[in-house]
């Protein structure tokens, strides 16, 4: 990619990550967003995180295919049960990353 | 209303509600600069990209989509997606932050993440803390968040590919932040449900679309279930 593609891609990628995190914040100091948007709302970042991680855990790489014996899976349920206990990003990070590597030598 | 600069002790205060934030920033960071550097992405557009778009998640996805040769449009839609959850997070701070100056709320949301949004908003309901220790708070954790991605990429070329687990870094901070987003029963099951979307959803049609399909799709259900929950009681 060439420095202008960077620049328009972090631009226009800047812009969808700032006007989300500005605008309830500008215009809800002054009027109330109405509340079906609000509940919704509430549902959107479990469903987005919870899309973006089942591929990667369940999804073959050269098939294609459902798989239940991914590695990526096999490490995430210690690293989940990790992180529901210490609700520590770093720290989950970093054992994730630790048992994967670990599984990686020996699996 | 209290001086926009803060005294030496609340911004002391502010530095210690940082440190858990850069703490976990400098792993993801440095490994996201590794991965970068290994997508071609140089030391001065990672640091453009981390100025401009303070946001982990989106830059990961970001990173893997220009190594698989995905559309600036699709990165940028994405993106837009993905950071979608944030205008819920601006929404609540807004409860604390009324009749603020413009000037100041447009420099205080560049730095609203999941994680400053958890301290800050912990801290402005337990009655203790002031705007300017907000935005302390957000901005001591965005420059380490720029030193660690660039950092990153400088040393990434010492890094051969797939060493200490660094792969796992992005799948490890996903899993954090959804465990930080199970606050009931009903945010679970809209997880489960796009996780579902989400696989079925790849079987069927290629490409990056599934993360603004299944999201949106398990977000409408969650919230029918929510009415649905709502009118019984």
């Amino acid at each position: 990619m060439s420095p202008s593609d960077y620049l328009f891609l972090f631009v226009g990628m800047g812009l969808v990550t700032y006007l989300p995190r500005a605008l309830p914040l500008i215009y809800l100091t002054h009027k109330k967003m109405p509340q079906w948007l609000v509940d919704w709302l509430e549902y959107i970042p479990v469903a987005v995180l919870a899309a973006l991680l089942a591929p990667i855990l369940f999804i073959d790489t050269t098939s294609a295919a459902i798989t239940y014996g991914k590695l990526e899976f096999l490490v995430a349920i210690p690293t989940l049960i990790f992180a529901v206990k210490t609700r520590s990003l770093g720290g989950t990070v970093l054992v994730g990353m630790f048992l994967y590597w670990l599984a990686g030598i020996f699996l | 209303m209290k001086s926009l600069f803060p005294s030496s002790v609340s911004t002391k205060k502010a530095f210690y509600a940082a440190w858990p934030i850069c703490l976990g920033y400098f792993p993801v960071g440095l490994a996201l600069g590794v991965l970068a550097e290994q997508a071609g992405i140089s030391w001065w557009a990672m640091a453009l990209m981390s100025i401009l778009v303070f946001a982990g998640s989106a830059q990961f996805i970001c990173v893997a989509m220009i190594a698989a040769g995905s559309s600036l449009w699709a990165i940028i839609g994405t993106t837009f997606i993905v950071n979608l959850r944030h205008v819920l997070m601006s929404s609540a701070l807004a409860v604390y932050l009324q009749g603020v100056k413009r000037t100041f709320l447009a420099l205080f949301s560049y730095g609203i993440t999941d994680e400053s949004f958890a301290v800050n908003m912990a801290r402005f309901r337990a009655g203790d803390w002031t705007r300017s220790q907000a935005l302390i708070v957000n901005h001591l954790a965005n420059s380490i968040w720029i030193f660690a991605t660039v950092s990153g990429v400088l040393v990434g070329q010492f890094v051969p590919p797939g060493a200490f687990g660094i792969d796992y870094a992005l799948i490890g901070m996903f899993i954090s932040l959804l465990v930080f987003q199970f606050h009931n029963r009903l945010h679970i099951i809209t997880g489960i449900i796009a996780a579902v979307i989400a696989v079925l959803w790849v079987q069927f049609i290629p490409g990056d679309s599934y993360i603004i399909g299944a999201s949106v799709c398990a977000a409408t259900c969650g919230y029918l279930l929510h009415n649905r929950r709502g009118k019984h009681r």
